[in-house]
């Protein structure tokens, strides 16, 4: 009987992992549950005090070295009091800021905070003074007048971000991003509040329903190809050009050689 | 073949008076020249695949044929797409797939007989090497002597050395065909006005609202928030039913909102402008495009076309690129009601260089 005297006196040896899975499990399991909890509380309500609090606490974790513990601004950063909501739903939400470092303008990478995050930190700023505030919905969502929106890029927008909203080149290694994949949220926000060196569109200037038709000018563009064939990354002659002179005058060449070359 | 056989006698007979016209040198001291140019005659004929193998050439002949009804399938396919693609109203989209596809049918048509043609004269056709010799250039004496008479027999009859008046009257009536022509260009410009005088003005007035592109709303300077740009008319110009497009492409403005500590203006300017509110127009000074891309922290203007810069806080004073001139200021006030209104016209002509332009 010296084996079951064995099986008695000694634990199995998967013993040790089985508990330490179940811990896990049971651990996990009451994060999950408490902090989507937590998150279901603080879920957009604009003056919650819950909310502004959260932004508050990511705002001094991640952007008080440039802006300063109570965002009125460093030698590195400018302050954002009075900046509005949208500023920051822009800037937090393209990714631009945090910044990944100093050059001619903020670049654009994936976003650093959750959508929620964003809104915690935008309604904190958004309560140091007042604002534009993130845009309603119907404004954004493409559902207005393409003709008039046409019109009012081309007077306003297209000089800097191209006709087809295909971005262009500033001054000073600066230039002005494609709009063809920037949602309308962010369109109409980068109006309000003229980030960076964008000349600033305030609703006096431009309407809050002309913005909603100079979106949906943008959205028709996206969604409708050029009926003229390849657009060429829609940088108008100076693509169009090099690309003729390269492949066009190439295969002219090609063909040049292979009619005067003698058969074999 | 007629005029290459006549070519060749009279190579030939040049040859020949060559020859008779060479130095003779005394036989004690001729150098015999070694490197004359001697003519190296054709390289040795090497035959086509298609001219020894039977296989091969009616393999060419098929790749040939083939072209050419690729060529007439081009053709009718061009046809069908027109029919089969049809360009529907309120389609963008149909625009693209019609033009593509008439446009891969003629491709297919013109290259089908382009390279079959090519084709067929480069590996079927009679391959043999040919000389075509050089004509001499000048006729011969004969010939040249007949012409110059031609010349001077008919200056004898018609006088024309010899009655210089009748000439010369002629000569001034081909001088002054073209004038008129000239004088035309003049239509290019109103008829009614100086063109100095229209290059020189434009819509702006003392007291003319600057107003909104392009729907003409007159705007208050509590509207211009600092950072702002707005592109502005002349109140007015929206409604103008004839020359809207002349007017337009003088007075545009751009108005822009700077910190006023930001400005650095001339003592004579400073009542230009309002509260850091100023005026420009829009039209660059090179060659007068449309000078709109406004940074709004740096304070650059940045023409698209040739890349000229501008400082807004130093009256648009160039900064770069090959602009000469700054940006003409508008002068700007505030009236009774809080509107923005221009004190005067530009003080100087906008837009690019002209002849008369002091």
């Amino acid at each position: 009987m010296n084996r079951s005297k064995r099986r008695t006196g000694r634990r199995h040896p998967l013993a040790t992992v089985a508990l330490l899975a179940l811990g896990l499990v049971f651990t996990g399991g009451a994060y999950a549950a408490l902090s989507s909890g937590t998150a279901a509380q603080a879920e957009a309500e604009p003056t919650s005090q819950e909310t502004i609090e959260q932004g508050k606490k990511l705002f001094q974790a991640n952007c008080a070295t440039c802006h300063g513990l109570e965002a009125q601004g460093t030698n590195n950063g400018p302050s954002l009091i009075g900046v509005g909501a949208a500023a920051v739903d822009f800037q937090v939400g393209t990714g631009r800021m945090p910044m990944q470092m100093q050059g001619p303008q903020a670049q654009e990478k994936p976003p650093q905070f959750t959508d929620e995050q964003t809104k915690q930190l935008a309604y904190y700023v958004a309560s140091l003074g007042p604002g534009p505030d993130i845009p309603a919905d119907s404004l954004v969502n493409g559902g207005g007048d393409a003709a008039n929106g046409a019109e009012l890029f081309r007077i306003n927008c297209a000089m800097c971000h191209n006709v087809a909203g295909a971005g262009g080149a500033l001054t000073e290694g600066k230039f002005a991003p494609p709009l063809t994949d920037v949602s309308g949220v962010h369109i109409y926000e980068a109006m309000v509040t003229g980030p960076q060196n964008m000349p600033v569109f305030n609703d006096l200037n431009i309407s809050p329903e002309d913005k909603r038709d100079v979106i949906t000018y943008l959205k028709y563009v996206q969604d409708n190809r050029s009926p003229g064939g390849f657009e060429l990354g829609s940088l108008g002659p100076v693509a169009e050009g090099l690309f003729i002179w390269i492949f066009g005058l190439g295969a002219i060449v090609a063909v040049t050689v292979w009619i005067t070359a003698k058969s074999n | 073949m007629a005029q290459d056989d006549h070519s060749g006698t009279e190579l030939a007979a040049a040859d020949s008076s060559h020859e008779a016209l060479a130095p003779t040198a005394s036989p004690g001291t001729a150098l015999i020249s070694s490197d004359a140019f001697e003519n190296p005659g054709f390289p040795p004929h090497r035959p086509r695949v298609t001219d020894e193998d039977p296989k091969k050439e009616k393999r060419a002949q098929r790749t040939v044929y083939t072209l050419f009804y690729l060529s007439i399938l081009g053709s009718v396919w061009a046809v069908a797409a027109y029919m089969l693609f049809p360009i529907e109203s309120n389609d963008v989209g149909a625009v693209r797939l019609n033009n593509m596809f008439i446009g891969l049918g003629a491709t297919l048509a013109l290259l089908g007989l382009g390279f079959g043609i090519v084709h067929w004269g480069k590996a079927i056709m009679d391959d043999v090497e040919l000389a075509d010799e050089r004509h001499p250039i000048g006729g011969s004496p004969e010939t040249q002597a007949a012409a110059a008479k031609v010349f001077s027999d008919s200056d004898k009859e018609s006088g024309f050395t010899r009655r210089s008046v009748i000439r010369n009257s002629l000569i001034g009536a081909l001088i002054a065909f073209p004038l008129p022509a000239l004088v035309l260009f003049r239509g290019f410009a109103p008829q009614d006005q100086l063109p100095v005088e229209l290059l020189s003005h434009t819509m702006w007035a003392k007291g003319t609202r600057l107003a909104l592109d392009p729907s003409g709303v007159p705007i208050k300077a509590a509207d211009v928030t600092i950072g702002s740009a707005f592109h502005i008319i002349p109140e007015g110009l929206a409604e103008l039913e004839h020359g809207k497009l002349e007017e337009k492409a003088k007075a545009a403005v751009l108005l822009m909102r700077l910190e006023p500590s930001e400005l650095n203006q001339a003592p004579d300017r400073e009542s230009w402008s309002y509260d850091g509110i100023v005026a420009y127009s829009k039209i660059c000074t090179h060659v007068g495009c449309p000078v709109a891309l406004y940074e709004q922290h740096t304070h650059h203007l940045l023409c698209p076309c040739h890349q000229s810069q501008f400082d807004v806080a130093n009256h648009c004073e160039v900064i770069f690129g090959p602009a000469k001139r700054p940006l003409p200021q508008l002068p700007i006030a505030v009236d009774d009601e809080g509107y923005l209104i221009a004190q005067s016209d530009f003080t100087e002509p906008v837009g690019p260089s002209f002849w008369e332009r002091s």
